[in-house]
């Protein structure tokens, strides 16, 4: 099992550049959300110039020994010039407060959205530091060489930054092109086959921000990187703009869009009341020039798959019946796994046929609310089964929500009161 | 009372309010995409873009101010949290 054991020391990428993280082989699920057979790795690197020494991230708390043993090895810490907080999650944060406390000198660059996260992180010591927040095209200058910043929002947290070290082509990026595969080999043509760790690393923790990736894709591209360095997983020195290419193709939708607005329209029933409405509301859609919708009976539908039709989609009706004063098991089970895409700008809509009390339409237009789609229709309640005049009402309602989507919706005008009750 | 009107791009509605009114306090109501978030001027959640009407709208606090900057917003970008209308009309969409 030589792959499992660490190396001891540092481990040199370039001159002047090192690794200096840790390895974490045994765990198994990571943030709560990611599975993690092949354990992970907190990279963490220091790099040298003829002014001093940079710290590039930290590592996870309970491992900041095997960190603070392998700088030690390429560094004093008063020769610390700058640490860089390429993000502020607590994986590559965890040994930040010794490492000012040992290095208060150093000053702290980080993005400004990292801001409000170092100063929960430090409370008290925020202000004895030197604190630079850097954007796009600022350098931090070594002497004989220099970083410069890359501000890429949401390529996991809205703080992240990546860090480029033009002397050496290398490029440090954090969560981005990381994969959660520990492997003391290190590099990626060493190491064992990590495409399946990388590509679920993407699914977890990039697809809800693909459309910010592509925007990270986009400014980083063009550098003329000869190494990726991330903070977990191997380092990318062989090919490494494959990786580059292949997180293009994975931040796009899973399924393409077609030339028509979609709408998803996607129910549970019991006794069939909401499926009638359903049908109504697809039909009444389908009315509307430029848009195509579908009718999903979620009893009968995997939700996986499902994501990935909504996440092409760019709206959703979703219906339940009132059960026990709840939306249904099926629907909520659906609106916890939309976190696990991109909603950004999608409509939304809510629909359901209750008996008495009817809380379903309302549970559901505040999680989507909560999701930040927009609801441009309140949501579609009737009693029972729906009567031909409310069937009427229900083709209707499919036809704003489709004109919503076309951008051809007639304008509403609310008084403060009329929208309050709304 | 006075009043002021609201538009919401987002969902196509316009809402008469009276004056002084929070601008999260009607984008919910109306199901715009400008929702949630923290509510106390904190997490830049609620960012706004304001494409018209931005003379008719309170000025930014020193929280807001450094909220916005710290989320590199733009120059017509406010807190929807933060910000009232104190009259007249604006026009805004989710940031
Ligand atoms: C087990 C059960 C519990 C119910 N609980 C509620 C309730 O709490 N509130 C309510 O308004 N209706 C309640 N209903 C009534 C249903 O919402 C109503 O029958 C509705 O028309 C069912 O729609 P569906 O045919 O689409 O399932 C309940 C029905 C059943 C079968
Ligand atoms: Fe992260
Ligand atoms: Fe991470």
């Amino acid at each position: 099992m030589r792959s499992l054991i660490g190396p001891d020391g540092p481990v040199a990428l370039a001159e002047g550049v090192h690794w200096i993280g840790a390895l974490d082989p045994d765990l198994r699920s990571f943030d709560v959300i990611v599975r993690t057979a092949n354990g992970t790795s907190y990279n963490a690197y220091a790099v040298r110039g003829s002014g001093g020494v940079a710290i590039i991230d930290t590592v996870k708390a309970e491992f900041a020994g095997a960190f603070f043993a392998r700088l030690e090895a390429v560094a004093r810490y008063d020769e610390i010039r700058f640490i860089v907080l390429n993000h502020l999650e607590p994986d590559h944060t965890g040994a930040l407060p010794e490492l000012l406390r040992r290095a208060p000198q150093a000053q702290v660059l980080l993005s400004p959205r990292g801001l409000p996260l170092l100063r929960a992180l430090l409370r008290d010591d925020f202000g004895r530091y030197d604190i630079r927040p850097v954007t796009t095209g600022e350098t931090a200058s070594l002497g004989d060489c220099a970083l410069e910043f890359f501000t890429t929002p949401y390529v996991h947290w809205p703080d992240t930054q990546c860090t480029w070290f033009a002397r050496q082509r290398i490029l440090f990026t954090c969560d981005l092109f990381g994969s959660h595969f520990c492997d003391a080999r290190l590099f990626n043509d060493e190491a064992g086959d990590f495409r399946l760790a990388f590509e679920h690393y993407f699914d977890r923790i990039m697809r809800p921000f693909r459309s910010f990736v592509t925007e990270a894709l986009d400014l980083l591209e063009p550098l003329d990187f000869a190494l990726i360095a991330p903070s977990h997983g191997p380092i990318l020195r062989t090919n490494p703009r494959d990786y580059l290419q292949r997180t293009r193709a994975l931040a796009k939708a899973r399924l393409g869009a077609g030339p028509e607005k979609a709408l998803l329209v996607i129910y549970v029933s019991a006794y069939g009341a909401t499926a009638g409405l359903a049908q109504a509301i697809h039909d009444g859609a389908e009315q509307e020039p430029g848009v195509r919708a579908a009718l999903f009976d979620l009893e009968g539908a995997e939700i996986a798959p499902l994501l990935d039709l909504i996440e092409a989609a760019d709206g959703i009706a979703l219906g339940s019946p009132t059960i026990n004063g709840d939306a249904v098991r099926r629907i909520w089970d659906l609106m916890a796994a939309l976190a696990e895409i991109e909603l950004r700008g999608k409509l939304g809509a809510a629909f359901g046929s209750y008996g008495w009390s009817g809380e379903a339409v309302r549970m559901i237009e505040t999680r989507l609310q909560g999701l930040k789609l927009r609801l441009p229709e309140p949501g579609l309640r009737v009693r029972l089964h729906p009567s031909a005049e409310e069937l009427a009402e229900g083709q209707d309602f499919g036809r704003r929500l489709a004109a919503h989507l076309c951008g051809r919706a007639p304008a509403r005008v609310l008084d403060a009161p009329e929208a309050a009750a709304g | 009372m006075e009043k002021a009107t609201l538009t919401f791009t987002d969902v196509a509605t316009t809402v008469t309010v009276p004056a002084g009114t929070r601008i999260i306090e009607m984008s919910e109501k109306v199901g715009s995409g400008i929702t949630y978030g923290c509510r106390e001027g904190e997490c830049g959640t609620c960012l706004t873009h304001v494409i018209e009407g931005a003379e008719n709208l309170s000025e930014p606090s020193a929280l807001e101010l450094r909220v916005l900057a710290e989320n590199m917003a733009g120059r017509k970008d406010r807190l929807a949290c933060q910000c009232r209308i104190l009259g007249g009309a604006a026009k805004v969409r989710p940031g």
